[in-house]
């Protein structure tokens, strides 16, 4: 069995260094200047060792868009940003509402092999929100899907919603709800506010979103579903989790918010430059400090990247033509380091908590977001809190360009992830 | 900025010039029986629309050619566009045709700001002929040049806007060009047409048009667009006519030399009573007649005179 050893980290950032010897898959022993034999040394210089990240709501484009993203290039920019564990969501093209998908997008995670690819089943045949993709036969398959969205659109008829979450309760599913009401934002195209009124953009309002979670918390709860919020985005979506989570009642409700939620406001839309356009859109500063607030106090569970590449032409274009959705998968650790460690919001045991943990929980992973200790799986990151990088949009994995943080400086830099103990990305290099 | 795409951040010295410029160039051109100035020979200049428009294109090709421009109109339905090209595309094979402005109107908002983004780096100068729901500063500019010739001075002055704010550019660049050169704005709409944050505008906001009509030295009436309108935004033609549209008993309430503008196209009976239209209160024909002059000053002024900082 390979045998790796990680000289000078910090678990959690705690304490003095240590040395962790990783044999095969698992952390074998953690102690101090261990002398033993390795087929690799990886001198960390005090770095930060944490759980390897588990994003739930990536874009892998693949199938049907492979000249926006592929699952080897998403999965090579999970990997780089300390990630070991991705859901590729459902809305390819065809939609991944059936085992065949499914299983074609987790069998070419496996080839590929930087990173675990989860594909996330539609709840809706064709994502069209009429009728229930096939669910029990998507958890059968190979792929063994757990979580299902139609993410890119709402579940809004509410009662295939509710029966969307009965549904998925015998095996123990999560339905992933992108909560806007389409009524409300018919040919929306930014946050409802005055920098959208100002500049001719038809709004986008935070009770479109705040309606469709309210209703779906009550439906969980009357259910006893699991609901998973998608890329919450309003303050008042944030007090809506907040209520629900303090009232004992039945079913299960967990939130997410994007790193670009936790820092860019609509002021980005002065240039029209569509990299910034994003679904749900970029909200106020208010919205972002509760956010912010919100994740550190649990009220909302965790982070996600909601990834998504895109060609070129599809971003360089007037605005209403342009698509949603911009990268994230490397630039999400430097986001939360400066917008909640650094701020004194979260230390690194709550980064493990909201990057790892909480989604690994989630998800019902066994194996990811476990703790940094001897016996555990070695699924690790490896981090330099005190690197200040500079992003530069053409030279992430992505195919697509389209980072609203190209050019921004950042802090906190991935120096290494270890899928089951193999070394996936070292010194911002892929290793395969 | 060597682009005019909105009037947000014109400032009151280079309206006033564009203005001025304009009444020079009435006042040349007037009772002349060839009107040709030379002043932009050998330029050429492209009006690319993406949307349908009469007055708009028609005023923005007659000042070109009075100022012995090459003018080239290039419609979206009749180009390369309706073979799927993009926008950048277009732009970039006008600028490389040899187009020295591009003059473009569009269904996006931002449109001409992306346009003016990608042809800054050859040269080819863009005027915003209408870009969604966002701005049309040459409408702007010809409003008020209108009033200026009815009224004077705009400082003062208070003018209100009526009607469909939500979706108006004519509404947003008016807001800002009258409050450039000095007056005071007062928008009037129910309360479904007015957009989110429209307080933010330096404007007040009223929903009761009749307390305001003899406070007034001009009102400007909106065209209701239907074609943007997702949902009812007022229950019915007549209601919308009832509480806002402009009656001869509303313009007899209005101070005596208080002017009526409408950008048009007018839906005649709803917003505006044709007797209203057409009376001597109202300053649409001289609306339009201004709009050359005016497009004419502006392209003077980005192709030939000093530049335009918006």
């Amino acid at each position: 069995m390979s045998r790796l050893l990680l000289k000078d980290v910090r678990p959690y950032g705690e304490g003095d260094p240590v040395d962790v010897l990783v044999v095969g898959e698992a952390i074998a022993e953690i102690g101090a200047n261990l002398e033993v034999d390795a087929d690799e040394i990886v001198h960390a210089g005090g770095a930060v060792l944490l759980p390897g990240f588990v994003d739930l709501h990536t874009h892998l484009r693949e199938p049907g868009r492979e000249d926006a993203e592929t699952v080897e290039t998403g999965s090579a920019a999970a990997a780089l940003g300390g990630y070991t564990a991705v859901f590729a969501m459902a809305n390819t093209d065809p939609v991944a509402d059936n085992a065949v998908i499914v299983e074609h997008v987790w069998r070419r995670g496996r080839e590929v092999g930087l990173v675990d690819v989860h594909p996330v089943g539609a709840v809706t045949v064709g994502l069209k929100g009429e009728k229930l993709a096939e669910l029990g036969t998507m958890r059968r398959s190979a792929a063994e899907v757990r979580i299902f969205s139609d993410d890119g659109h709402c579940v809004h008829d509410p009662l295939i919603m509710r029966r969307a979450l009965e549904y998925t309760k015998s095996f123990g599913g999560v339905v992933a709800q992108h909560a806007e009401e389409p009524r409300l934002t018919v040919g929306a195209q930014a946050h409802e506010g005055a920098n959208a009124a100002r500049l001719g953009l038809a709004g986008w309002p935070a009770p479109a979103e705040e309606a469709i979670v309210a209703r779906d918390c009550l439906l969980a709860g009357h259910t006893g579903g699991t609901l998973h919020i998608c890329h919450v985005s309003t303050s008042g979506t944030a007090d809506i989790l907040r209520w629900w989570k303090s009232r004992k009642t039945a079913g299960s409700v967990s939130a997410e918010v994007t790193p670009h939620h936790l820092l860019l406001t609509d002021d980005r839309l002065e240039t029209y430059d569509p990299v910034n356009k994003v679904n749900p859109p970029l909200r106020t500063d208010a919205d972002v400090m509760a956010l912010r607030e919100a994740l550190a106090d649990g009220t909302v569970d965790c982070v996600a990247t909601d990834h998504a590449p895109h060609a070129a032409q599809d971003k360089d274009c007037e605005w209403a033509a342009a698509k949603p959705g911009m990268l994230g998968l490397q630039t999400a650790l430097g986001i939360v380091v400066r917008t909640m460690v650094r701020p004194g919001l979260l230390d690194w045991r709550g980064v493990a908590r909201v990057m790892s943990e909480r989604p690994a929980e989630i998800a019902g992973l066994a194996d990811q977001g476990r703790p940094v200790a001897a016996g555990e799986p070695a699924n690790l990151v490896l981090v330099d809190p005190d690197a200040e990088w500079t992003v530069r949009g053409a030279e992430l994995a992505s195919l697509g360009e389209n980072s609203p943080f190209d050019g921004m400086q950042l802090p906190g830099r991935v120096v290494a992830t270890l899928l089951r103990g193999r070394l996936t990305a070292h010194e911002g290099k892929v290793r395969r | 900025m060597r682009h005019l795409l909105s009037t947000e951040g014109l400032d009151a010295a280079t309206a006033t010039s564009v203005l001025d410029t304009a009444d020079t160039l009435k006042q040349t051109l007037l009772g002349r029986e060839v009107k040709k100035l030379p002043t932009l020979r050998g330029r050429t200049v492209v009006t690319l629309f993406y949307e349908n428009s009469t007055r708009t294109r028609v005023s923005f090709e007659v000042a070109g050619k009075w100022m012995s421009a090459d003018v080239i109109n290039v419609s979206a339905s009749s180009s390369s566009v309706n073979k799927g090209e993009s926008l950048r595309d277009t732009a970039l094979t006008l600028a490389a045709a040899g187009a020295d402005c591009v003059i473009m109107r569009h269904p996006a908002s931002g449109a001409a700001h992306r346009l003016a983004g990608w042809l800054d780096e050859v040269g080819t100068q863009v005027v915003n002929a209408g870009d969604g729901m966002h701005e049309h500063p040459t409408q702007a500019l010809l409003d008020a040049a209108t009033l200026r010739e009815r009224l004077g001075e705009l400082a003062g002055r208070r003018i209100a806007i009526v009607g469909d704010l939500l979706h108006s550019r004519v509404a947003r660049s008016n807001v800002h060009l009258l409050r450039t050169l000095g007056a005071e704005v007062v928008l009037v709409a129910p309360p479904t047409l007015v957009p989110a944050g429209a307080d933010q505008w330096g404007a007040e906001v009223r929903h009761d048009l009749d307390p305001e009509l003899p406070k007034l030295d001009a009102v400007m009436m909106l065209r209701v667009q239907a074609e943007r309108m997702h949902g009812g935004f007022f229950p019915s033609a007549r209601e919308y006519s009832i509480a806002y549209g402009l009656n001869q008993a509303r313009l007899d309430k209005l101070p005596e030399h208080a002017v009526v503008l409408h950008p048009g196209p007018m839906l005649r009976g709803m917003e505006i009573a044709p007797a209203v239209a057409d009376s001597p209160r109202a300053a649409i024909t001289q609306q339009v007649s201004n709009g050359v002059h005016v497009r004419m000053a502006v392209l003077y002024h980005l192709l030939a005179g000093e530049e335009l900082s918006a």
